[in-house]
């Protein structure tokens, strides 16, 4: 869903053609294969209920392994959140995890993924959103999880992303001073430096 | 600091305080960095009444030492020795939790003997870390004692670890697809013998605390949180047990061979600091179990899946997770199909459990604060990372 | 009790027991060089200060414990900053920790001596490439000795004390005391 190498024919130098001469770099193995999707009974259950209940906020269900993964545009995120929770059919009252991903290619994405975890159902989902790297602001989650309050800090912290209404959106792990979102990709690492 | 109610001749204006009893002014007390009571480099900013705790604010990051993104430049295999170095009282634990997870994405299944090895060496790693928060939280609370009976057992612990793994912390002895190599041939032996002697070492330890009354005053009733709001902050481990949920990963999903073994999972009741502490002594009991099943399953066999080397699992995303000592540490991996991760995050549980600290302590004194805090066992290599 | 050749009184209720020197052949003065004299009642009583910075703060407990037990070489840990006299930096040290670890030091009085416990405190170690660790201890306060290792053994730490009372020793004699 994510990755734009799946396609990835052009690296054998046989059939090289115009694709190896647009892109510098040759990667060396043959063909990026997928993993395997197989999800578990009550995902399947979920990957099904999950449209029918969520009609109204144009999200996108795909499979991630073992994951049911649903893809929210980013103004529904609360609303659909509030709904997750909420709702008895999904009862999703623990986050597990938020974290961000930084897409380079093909435009600059941050995508902002919440891991759901059900205690009554046991059963588990991934919720993204995608957001522009110029501006990455997003609606914050503390009001439905309060777990979301220090992971929302520390993307701020490494990723620069906005969380409009946390109550209280300072530096967490790097230092006040720090300069850039050392998350990002175009982030070198560093080298040695007199300290 | 009480502020005097009768006028003084100081100024030209003399301002008449309204309430002729003394009043009092908060005082912010700061711990840390560097303070014992708080297990490694974690601040606290305190605003006390008296002791009377009326706000506390965590900081967190002087042990942020940017693991993610050196793990985004290392080779799957490499990562590895990242991980020891996350939760370092539970090297093995963090070890299966990446191994696991490249292991799913791989679809890569660990011959039976080698998921054995790393049950057992995942328990003994659970009963050593459990060792020295028994030793460190008795301290926060004055009794130095079991500490110096705790790290003789975990000693021999360590003894047993370099016997197999050849370093008594940062083992890096589980790999993708098995583990280094196989145990030594005493192993068996040894450990059925080390596990008669944790279990005499444990019941020490609770003989030593459980029944004194200065420890059930200083335990039972404080720090008290509900289960709604232990799923609310989204804490786990055996603070959230302790509240009554009854979520484990060993269970729920289960990982690894956990499914064949039969153990119990200790849940609490009242959700104070008695609870989050004995729950761990019964989990300490039940990991003796649990490693002397696995003991009596162990077969002779291989210890590594006939995989490349170099590890390079297929294009996706995965988010594995394991029952750590502390709770449910995670790892969610985006591939793209190369020899190393495009991203990696951690779900880290030690820092899940510190964001509760604040709804925990407020009202309380300062001394329950350091008790408080020794409950929730938190390690700053993973709360940082 | 009775030593051939020398008579001792043994301690009866308040009184004390005969000191050896006061009856046998030993002289009752000593004449040594202050510095060395002073350097040996140092090296023979170093307080380090507890302070764990990470992995290695394991490995230094573990040092401390019965099973090690640093006390016979009279090395007691001690908590505050303003009594002791070695600082033992076990761990990474990352840029948000080395303005209090630099406070540290200067808290303490002198003289005052810096283990350095472990790689990444002597380099950086695992965490060389990190945008947010420091390369070494060594570019905020002086270090004495370096322990290599990650982390390393209870054995090596204590190898870095005998070697820091050496240093102590050797120093005095040589005239570098502060």
């Amino acid at each position: 869903m994510t990755s734009q190498g799946s396609s990835g024919g052009g690296n054998n130098p046989s059939n090289s053609g115009a694709k190896s001469t647009s892109s510098p770099v040759k990667r060396r193995e043959p063909q990026v294969q997928r993993a395997a999707v197989a999800l578990p009974p009550e995902g399947l259950v979920l990957a099904e209920r999950l449209p029918e209940r969520l009609a109204t906020h144009k999200i996108e269900v795909g499979a991630a392994i073992d994951e049911v993964v649903c893809r929210v545009p980013a103004d529904h995120l609360v609303d659909v959140c509030r709904q997750l929770k909420d709702d008895p059919t999904f009862g999703f009252d623990y986050l597990r995890l938020l974290t961000v991903v930084d897409y380079v290619d093909p435009d600059g994405e941050f995508e902002v993924v919440y891991h759901l975890y059900s205690m009554k159902h046991r059963h588990k989902m991934m919720v993204k959103i995608r957001l522009p790297e110029r501006r990455p602001s997003i609606s914050s989650v503390t009001g439905i999880w309060r777990g979301a309050d220090w992971y929302e800090r520390e993307m701020h912290d490494l990723f620069g992303v906005e969380f409009e209404g946390h109550p209280n959106l300072v530096p967490l792990v790097l230092p006040e001073d720090f300069d850039g979102f050392p998350g990002r990709k175009n982030y070198p690492l560093n080298d040695y430096e007199e300290w | 600091m009480t502020e005097n109610a009768a006028p003084t001749n100081m100024g030209s204006t003399i301002t008449q305080v309204p309430n002729p009893e003394p009043g009092t002014v908060d005082m912010m007390v700061n711990m840390g960095p560097q303070h014992p009571a708080t297990h490694g480099v974690f601040r606290m900013e305190l605003r006390v009444d008296g002791e009377q705790i009326q706000d506390l604010v965590p900081h967190i990051g002087y042990l942020h030492r940017g693991s993610e993104k050196l793990c985004e430049h290392e080779l799957y295999s490499q990562i590895i020795t990242l991980f020891d170095r996350l939760d370092y009282v539970s090297n093995f634990n963090n070890e299966l939790v990446i191994v696991s997870a490249v292991e799913k994405l791989m679809d890569v299944a660990p011959p039976p003997r080698a998921e054995l090895i790393r049950i057992i060496m995942c328990e003994f790693n659970r009963i050593a870390s459990h060792l020295l928060f028994y030793g460190t939280f008795a301290i926060d609370m004055g009794a130095i004692t079991p500490l110096l009976y705790n790290f003789r057992d975990r000693e021999k612990i360590q003894a047993l670890f370099e016997s197999v793994s050849g370093a008594r912390m940062m083992h890096n002895y589980f790999r993708v697809g098995g583990v280094k190599e196989d145990v030594p041939d005493d192993f068996e032996s040894r450990s059925l013998a080390l596990c008669n002697e944790l279990e005499h070492g444990i019941d020490e330890t609770d003989r030593l605390l459980t029944g004194n009354e200065i420890f059930l005053e200083r335990t039972s009733g404080i720090g008290v949180i509900s289960g709604e709001d232990a799923l609310d902050w989204g804490l786990s481990g055996s603070v959230l047990r302790a509240s009554g949920v009854s979520y484990d990963v060993r269970v729920d999903e289960p990982y690894s061979r956990y499914d064949e073994l039969d153990f119990g999972i200790p849940v609490g009741s009242a959700g104070d600091c008695w609870d989050r502490f004995y729950i761990r002594i019964l989990e300490a009991r039940e990991s003796v179990s649990i490693i002397r099943q696995a003991i009596a399953l162990m077969e002779p066999g291989d210890t590594m899946a006939k995989i490349r080397r170099i590890a390079r699992p297929p294009a996706g995303e995965v988010y594995a997770h394991c029952e750590n000592p502390r709770g449910d540490l995670g790892v969610y991996i985006v591939s793209e199909g190369g020899e190393r991760p495009y991203r990696l995050k951690i779900r880290p549980p030690s820092f899940c459990n510190l964001q509760a600290l604040r709804d925990l302590t407020v009202g309380h004194y300062i001394a329950d604060a350091v008790v408080i805090l020794g409950t929730l066992d938190i390690v700053l290599g993973e709360v940082d990372r | 009790m009775a030593i051939e050749g020398m008579e001792i009184i043994e301690g009866k209720g308040n009184t004390p027991a005969q000191s050896p020197f006061q009856r046998s052949g030993v002289p009752g003065v000593i004449t040594a060089n202050a510095d060395q004299l002073v350097a040996l009642a140092r090296k023979s009583s170093m307080w380090p200060l507890t302070f764990g910075l990470a992995c290695c703060a394991i490995e230094m407990i573990s040092t401390y414990m019965p099973h090690h037990d640093v006390d016979r070489f009279g090395i007691v840990t001690w908590p505050s900053p303003r009594q002791s006299d070695v600082m033992i930096v076990a761990g990474t040290v990352v840029k948000k920790m080395a303005e209090p670890i630099k406070l540290l030091y200067e808290q303490m009085p002198d003289p005052k001596w810096v283990i350095a416990m472990g790689s990444c405190a002597t380099n950086g170690g695992p965490y060389y490439r990190s945008y947010s660790v420091v390369m070494g201890v060594d570019h905020l306060i002086p270090v004495d000795m370096y322990v290599p290792g990650c982390p390393p053994r209870p054995e090596a730490l204590m190898d870095a004390f005998l070697k820091l009372q050496d240093k102590i020793k050797l120093d005095a004699r040589e005239g570098k005391v502060d």
